[in-house]
């Protein structure tokens, strides 16, 4: 994906295509993304699938979805780098960035300032504290375990026997909220169960673990400067953030599609590394 | 971050005869085992080995058998037999896996030297300044075995090193002499100690200097070499072997330096690592660090053998002081001054904390150190999950990528 203009066929017709767009593919854990950002680093297109078995063909879906929806073809792509998990796994990459990397890149690229970024992804959870200029100071990643990650509430979601999707509203209509007190999905799950038979209700039970998720990534780091949230736990679950906000007493920043964050970053990167 | 780059290595040349150091240790042992031709000791690492060797034993280290046993990636096979009776998976996995290994007639000295089993001991003798696991660890052999079981309890958390701990490990170690020689059937030779008191030193010194090469930029090996090489250094401490060991590889290493050898092809970074080796993981960090042009170039745990304070004109006080000083039983302040003295010696620009699950005395990330060592020395930290020997507890994807982000940090400054 390099090199000058390339005559091509845009549907029949025979077209001088300019590469000038950037491409960044996260293949995480759970879900793939893929973002297709302009010169001017306006998003022109963005897909997000399950990443499933086939990592190689998941990035090659995502990557024509949101092609598809910049109006686009591959031609046009001048660089692309790739991160999360399965970054190595991305065929058509020019290149792989870490996600610690791209998230720090993508959240400083939307709040160009010194903060605290907090991640919530599929399977890890994410630390990032960045200077002024961007530059990381450090970052902790969670220990090998799926306290407190997107896992940990998909885990829940099946014991309680509800669509992951509905948790948000759920929680929202809690009145009092229910306290869970391990650190371990296996044991939370035993808890629920617990508060099940107790005859707590299902939203207040549900509060208590977005509230068990927040103290898990609270606890990894002091927070410091703004907070920056994302990953797809924040932006399917909304109503976490607010609780942040609440628990914390810190105005949080969540860019437009937190789930797209390390994407952005790495199309950046992308564009930056030509 | 750009895709890691395959690094070409050039060998240590004295690699050769460090095997055959490694193999004449083991075969004397084994030949000892089989036909009794000499008394057997085991010792903890950092054990009063000289003692031993001053009154005639052969000296077998089941910490040295342990770090086989997780180079190999035999431990996490054998660590289960040892939890199913009772020895939980959260002790040292050194212990965990060298009784399994027992329990299940698997060693790996079998496929390295073609010995059956490792050498029974007529005695076990530890010191508890790694642990008090060592003790344990004995105590379960000193059961099975019907052997006795010695030992030196060490203090801990020693800040300034005041007279009367150096006196009580002097004396702690002086007390073992009757018991050693009823057991030994010959009599204490104090001549015969201050020899082995003597190459210890020696090896020290030659030991510290090989470490201390790395403080050249670039850096003729790593830690990932050194850990490697260390092994005449615990089990031939006390030996002439040991002294021409490491005066053959100390050479090799300063011919390296003059003529500007890299371990790491373009070193770009120089990162320390604090804690214990991830055994079995050793070919696949090494590699990704080097890919990565970053030379880890020095550690905590190779320094832990250097055992400079010996004197044989003073051998039970230089004993003590040489068990007193070590790093491992002091106190916060004088480890966060020992890193900073390396940061000088070694001009590091990151530090790698490997907090062990199973071994907490190794593990010095959780009090909070690496933050304070970080603010103290202007230097990133980053502190990766594992363990040494039991690989159930070490996640290699995330490991891989935490190290990857930790350069790119080291990139960005």
């Amino acid at each position: 994906m390099k090199g000058n203009p390339v005559k091509c066929f845009i549907g029949d017709r025979l077209e001088s295509v300019s590469r000038n767009i950037f491409v960044g593919v996260d293949v995480g854990a759970s879900r793939t993304k893929a973002v297709v950002l302009d010169p001017e680093k306006v998003l022109l297109g963005f897909s997000v699938r399950k990443s499933g078995t086939d990592f190689q063909r998941t990035a090659a879906d995502c990557l024509n979805e949101s092609l598809k929806m910049a109006g686009m073809s591959q031609e046009a792509v001048r660089r692309c780098i790739s991160t999360g998990y399965g970054r190595k796994n991305v065929s058509f990459r020019d290149d792989t960035k870490t996600e610690i990397g791209c998230h720090a890149r993508g959240a400083y690229h939307y709040f160009p300032t010194a903060v605290t970024i907090i991640d919530i992804g599929g399977q890890d959870n994410k630390v990032i504290k960045l200077d002024t200029q961007g530059r990381r100071l450090n970052f902790k990643m969670n220990r090998k375990c799926a306290a407190g990650t997107g896992a940990f509430l998909e885990e829940m979601s099946l014991r309680l026997d509800i669509p992951l999707e509905d948790m948000d509203k759920l929680a929202r209509k809690s009145t009092e909220m229910v306290s869970l007190g391990s650190y371990c999905t296996v044991f939370s799950g035993t808890e629920v169960l617990e508060k099940i038979r107790q005859g707590k209700k299902v939203p207040d039970i549900v509060k208590g673990l977005f509230y068990s998720v927040i103290k898990r990534v609270t606890e990894m780091d002091p927070l410091s400067g703004k907070v920056v949230m994302t990953g797809g736990v924040v932006e399917h679950n909304p109503y976490l953030v607010d609780m942040v906000r609440e628990i914390t007493g810190r105005d949080i920043l969540v860019p437009e599609h937190p789930q797209l964050t390390g994407a952005v970053g790495a199309a950046l990167f992308a564009m930056e590394t030509v | 971050m750009t895709e890691e780059k395959k690094s070409t290595r050039k060998e240590i040349a004295a690699g050769k005869t460090l095997k055959k150091v490694m193999a004449d240790h083991f075969l004397e042992l084994d030949d000892a085992a089989r036909t009794g031709s000499r008394k057997i000791a085991w010792c903890t690492s950092v054990g009063p080995a000289e003692l031993l060797r001053g009154m005639g034993f052969l000296v077998y280290f089941p910490e040295n058998h342990g770090a086989m046993l997780g180079a190999t990636r035999m431990a996490t096979d054998l660590i289960p037999q040892a939890n199913a009776m009772g020895y939980s998976p959260d002790i040292c996995s050194y212990l965990t896996s060298d009784i399994g290994s027992f329990l299940q007639k698997k060693t790996p000295l079998t496929r390295a030297y073609n010995i059956a089993s490792v050498p029974r001991p007529d005695v076990l003798v530890f010191n508890t300044n790694q642990c008090r696991d060592v003790q344990d660890w004995f105590s379960w052999y000193g059961r099975e075995l019907g052997v006795p079981v010695v030992g030196i309890h060490t203090h801990r958390d020693i800040g300034r090193i005041r007279s009367y701990q150096i006196s009580d490990i002097a004396r702690q170690t002086e007390d073992l002499v009757p018991a050693l020689e009823e057991i030994s059937g010959a009599k204490f030779e104090m001549a015969r100690f201050q020899q082995a008191l003597a190459y210890s030193k020696k090896t020290s010194e030659l030991w510290r200097a090989c470490l201390e090469s790395s403080a050249a930029v670039p850096s003729p090996w790593t830690f990932f070499d050194a850990t490697i090489h260390m092994g005449p250094a615990v089990v031939a401490r006390g030996t002439k072997e040991g002294v021409e060991y490491y005066e053959l590889l100390l050479a090799e290493l300063q011919e390296r330096v003059a003529s500007g050898v890299e371990a790491v092809e373009g070193e770009k970074h120089r990162v320390y690592w604090e804690g214990m080796p991830v055994w079995g993981k050793l070919r696949a960090l090494s590699e990704q660090f080097a890919s990565l042009r970053t030379c880890v170039v020095a550690s905590t745990y190779c320094n832990s053998w250097i055992f400079d304070q010996l004197d044989p004109e003073e051998p039970f006080e230089s004993m003590g002081r040489a068990y007193t000083e070590l790093f491992i039983v002091r106190d916060e302040a004088y480890k966060e001054d020992y890193i900073r003295r390396c940061f000088e010696l070694f001009k590091f620009d990151g530090i790698v904390f490997h907090d062990a699950k199973t071994c907490p005395n190794n593990s010095n990330n959780r009090y909070g150190m690496p933050e304070r060592v970080s603010g103290k020395l202007g230097v990133p930290v980053l502190t990766i999950n594992g363990d040494l020997n039991d690989l159930r507890c070490y996640s290699e994807e995330q490991t891989k990528t935490n190290i990857e982000a930790f350069i790119e940090q080291l990139d960005e400054r």
